[in-house]
């Protein structure tokens, strides 16, 4: 696919929240591109801004946050900049989300089918006699099984797992080109992860969907991402091909994140943490390199000078001033 | 944070609160200084200067005996108040012990005080009060115990809800665990955890027991004259507001209308206040 | 060798359904002749295993499978519908959940919950809640004494002693699940049942506190029951698995052996489905469609997983598998696990 337009293209983007405590400075500074059908996850902490980033791609940020600077253009459009008629022609027709608790997602006083059809209509040229239809087939597509039937149904008949897949089903009626999905197998078991993961990369290659995934298990996304962002405290401080990522990280952190990873582990010896805390993001003094307080390969330059870009040919990137 | 910079924080971030804690405030001194800082004894009555408008002697007027109408209704503040924090305390106490048990044991307990709960809320409640005082007798203390039986049932339920949706939580089973019994649970755990709503209640309560024991007296139960109430105040100047005397009725409703203000707005506030989740 | 926990066809059933309640249908069934026939539904159905002193046994299942049940059984803090539950020698099931409270061996067992958040009371300080057990259990009332063993406590969980006076909200999620911890080991209890203790937490975090319970668990040697369903951290830190599917035990064995040789095709699943970081041989996936059977009402003659399992035939709908040795300490109830597989 060289050569064409990445579906999203974020540069510099900064996100600002206003609270009573002071101003959190979410995000700062994250470029990143997503190709056509690419499917891409967005990996970090609790706190690092990934979930954030993508409120702001979608314009459903809190009334609290503010976008700062930097642009996330998709399909052409600065969704950050655009209007909320622009925005609302684009949601849920080129641009879905799928979001961690799915029964929270679902209204729970309309049948499913019913969910199904207000976004066909909303979005769609279906005509009004053809919408059941469509529904049930958008049902079928996410492989749950008996649909007519369970086109009737409420969200609290159905489990957790098929909630996720009727969530998955609502966000791909319309057949975006973008799919984003935030920690969308959390509370699932295993085998559900895995059926719901199957699903949304099924889907993503047969309608050359590009995905984002964005998740705190590392393994999830180097199971099924084929590049990997890795971000901390609001930075995005790597991102690298899946393989290359975890057999060889490149910033100290996604190095101690793949330590502290329980997969594939043998021992408990060899589980390692990350030492100390998340910054204040808060403080107006924050350096350079939000995890320089943390990082055993802290040197001085951390503190004082703009973290530098090194980019390979493979496709790593990495922003550090002492890469590994 | 400590308690004080909380409150601090909680009143400048809502000047009404602000207001009804200053409100209260007024009220509580009304209640256990007014007698002592009043101009006039408020049960001289001095017939010549009967019905007078608000002047500077008098800046709320006089009633139909001659007695100043802003010493009464500081002085009916003791008397009102005092009915409506005693029947709130008694409501309080017996109704959320009896709703917490409901709430937490289930089954037939549970069973029994919803019916019972249900049968109170099933009559009007004021004609309930009206029926207790007039089988019971007309005292004060009457009141007080018609007006407790009338708010009992809300106690009860929110007590009842709020412990049943705290029942499975995982602290409560930490709590077990650790070697409480059901009755340490429910006093030590669940009741100091349900109290956020149920300040919001006990406020909005005292609004209400207010009105209840004026209503009650402005039909002629309970309190008695020549005491001073708010309730009567009103009873009495009702039937002057045709011929133009239009204060003797005013100010003692208007202060009835302040303080059920300053609870319901003060509901509000405490809640924020002991809540431990919004101390930062 | 006598085991420390020794659990005995163990049941736990539900009644379902408007049969079960109210006196209305009691007395539509007197007029109508016949008995109202509730539904149950079978929580835990007939679990028998042990865990002996010093041993760390990983429960494993798909949430509805009956684990967090059977933690409450053997915690006591419910009553089991049938069978025995033997602590030390003596059987804890006799006595009812409500009075287990007040005996001696309420110490000796003690759990880890899942939500640190949840499971700790908002308006107790971290020192409360660490304090109340050795009030309430071991009798601790002088204020000296009890400073000194919280700092203690305090310290062998990496809690910095300044956090003690902190309520819930103002403690991060590690601390809390640090504060939870140190609750149940306050009273040296023998078995330690850990519920999902890290599934709330992040990766670093999650990595410290697994550590920590390992450390914990050699110096106070306790016996762990560790239930969760992240089976990287099962493998990590149990000697032995047990796995459940529909309140019932299909595979047990040596950690190691369960993950490299499962036998039970809902356990061959479940270790497929984990994600593998570049591994150099990939695992073939066996993927499972549909929805588990309704634990309601189950047909005792046919296998749970049957309907649901890849490799399904007919006997597996007319006869129940049996738990039956599959490999020197490894049992699996499958019509196929035994020979080769």
């Amino acid at each position: 696919m060289e050569g064409a337009a990445p579906v999203l293209e974020v540069e510099n983007l900064g996100i600002e929240f206003r609270t009573r405590s002071g101003v959190v400075h979410a995000v700062e500074n994250a470029s990143f591109s997503v190709e056509k059908g690419e499917t891409v996850g967005i990996v970090g902490e609790s706190g690092s801004g990934k979930s954030v980033l993508s409120y702001a791609i979608l314009g459903i940020l809190d009334a609290a946050g503010r976008v700062t600077s930097g642009r996330a253009v998709f399909g052409g459009l600065d969704m950050v900049r655009a209007s909320a008629d622009e925005l609302d022609a684009v949601r849920g027709r080129e641009l879905s989300m799928i979001f961690q608790n799915p029964r929270s997602a679902l209204n729970p006083i309309r049948r499913i089918g019913q969910q199904l059809e207000d976004v066909l209509a909303r979005h769609t040229t279906t005509l009004h006699a053809d919408l059941r239809q469509r529904a049930i087939e958008c049902l079928a597509q996410v492989h749950i099984p008996d649909p007519e039937r369970r086109y009737a149904a409420y969200p609290f008949e159905l489990s957790g797992g098929m909630c996720q897949r009727v969530m998955i089903a609502l966000a791909l009626a319309c057949n975006p080109a973008l799919l984003i999905a935030d920690e969308p197998t959390t509370g699932l078991d295993v085998t559900m992860q895995a059926a719901v993961m199957d699903l949304i990369g099924e889907l993503s290659q047969s309608r050359h969907m590009a995905t984002i995934l964005i998740t705190h298990d590392l393994g999830l996304a180097a199971e099924y991402c084929g590049r990997i962002i890795v971000m901390h405290a609001g930075h995005i401080v790597e991102s690298a091909p899946a393989a290359d990522l975890f057999r060889a990280p490149r910033h100290p952190y996604t190095r101690k994140l793949v330590l502290a990873s329980p997969h594939g582990r043998v021992r408990i010896d060899e589980l390692e943490s990350v030492p100390g805390g998340l910054p204040d993001l808060r403080r107006a003094d924050l350096p350079p390199c939000r995890f320089s307080a943390r990082c055993e390969r802290r040197s001085e330059v951390c503190e004082r000078l703009p973290l530098p870009h090194h980019a390979r040919a493979t496709g790593s990137n990495v922003w550090c001033h002492h890469p590994l | 944070m400590s308690t004080l910079a909380h409150a601090r924080y909680v009143m400048s971030e809502n000047p009404l609160t602000l207001a009804a804690f200053v409100l209260f405030f007024l009220l509580v001194a009304c209640a256990l200084f007014g007698p002592s800082l009043v101009p006039y004894d408020p049960l001289a009555t001095d017939v010549a200067a009967a019905l007078q408008p608000p002047s500077r002697a008098h800046w709320m007027g006089t009633d139909s005996l001659g007695r100043d109408i802003l010493s009464r209704i500081v002085v009916a503040t003791r008397l009102d108040i005092g009915i409506a924090v005693s029947a709130v305390a008694l409501s309080f106490a017996i109704g959320s012990a009896v709703g917490c048990m409901a709430g937490y044991y289930g089954g037939g307990a549970d069973r029994i005080m919803t019916r019972i709960v249900d049968t109170i809320m099933a009559f009007p409640l004021f004609v309930l009060a009206m029926g207790i005082v007039a089988a019971l007798g007309n005292t004060v203390a009457n009141i007080v115990l018609a007006t407790a039986i009338i708010n009992l049932p809300f106690y009860a339920r929110v007590a009842r809800a709020e412990v049943n949706v705290r029942r499975e939580a995982g602290y409560v089973e930490a709590a077990r665990l650790s070697g409480n019994s059901n009755v340490r649970i429910i006093m030590l755990h669940l009741f100091p955890n349900i109290m956020p709503p149920m300040m919001v209640q006990i406020s909005l309560n005292m609004g209400w027991a207010i009105l209840n024991a004026a209503g009650l007296s402005f039909i002629g139960l309970g309190v008695r004259p020549p005491a001073p109430e708010w309730g009567i105040m009103v009873a009495e100047g009702a039937s002057y507001i045709i011929s133009g005397e239009w204060w003797v009725a005013l100010f003692p409703g208007a202060a009835l209308m302040l303080a059920v203000f300053c609870f319901n707005l003060l509901g509000d506030g405490l809640r924020d206040l002991i809540d431990p989740r919004m101390r930062t | 060798m006598s085991a420390l926990l020794e659990v005995i066809e163990l049941s736990k059933r539900y009644a379902v359904g408007a049969a079960h309640s109210g006196a209305l249908q009691r007395l539509r069934a007197r007029f109508s002749g016949q008995p109202p026939a509730p539904s149950l539904l079978h929580a835990v159905d007939d679990i028998s295993f042990t865990i002996d002193a010093g041993e760390s046994v990983g429960l494993v299942g798909e949430s509805g499978c009956g684990k967090s049940t059977l933690v409450r059984l053997v915690t006591r803090l419910i009553d089991p519908s049938e069978g025995n539950i033997m602590f030390a020698g003596r059987s804890t099931a006799v006595i009812p959940a409500r009075l287990f409270a007040r005996m001696p061996q309420r110490a000796l067992i003690q759990m880890v919950f899942q939500d640190p958040t949840d499971s700790l009371n908002p308006r107790y300080t971290a020192f409360d809640t660490i304090a109340e057990p050795l009030r309430l259990l071991l009798g601790m009332r002088e204020r000296q004494a009890l400073a000194r063993e919280v700092a203690t406590l305090a310290e062998l969980v990496g809690l910095p002693p300044e956090l003690l006076a902190r309520f819930p909200h103002q403690l991060s999620g590690g601390q809390k699940a640090r504060v939870g911890i140190a609750r149940a080991i306050a009273v040296k209890p023998r078995l330690l049942v850990l519920d999902e203790p890290t599934s709330a937490l992040d990766v670093s975090v999650q990595a410290l506190i697994l550590r920590l319970l390992a450390d914990l668990k050699a110096r106070l040697n306790m016996s762990y029951l560790f239930v969760s369903h992240d089976l990287n951290v099962v493998r990590l830190l149990c000697d032995r698995v047990i796995v459940m599917y529909l309140g019932k035990i299909v595979e047990a064995g040596p950690a190691a052996e369960i993950f490299s040789h499962p036998r039970h095709p809902y356990t061959q699943a479940l270790v497929s489905a984990i994600p593998q970081i570049g591994a150099a041989v990939q695992r073939p996936r066996v993927r499972l469609e549909g929805e588990p059977l309704s634990p309601i009402d189950p047909a005792p003659t046919v296998c749970r997983f049957f309907g649901r399992c890849p490799r399904g035939e007919a006997r597996c709908g007319e006869t129940m598998p049996a738990l039956r040795q599959v490999g020197p300490a490894h049992t699996a109830a499958c019509h196929f696990a035994e020979g080769s597989t």
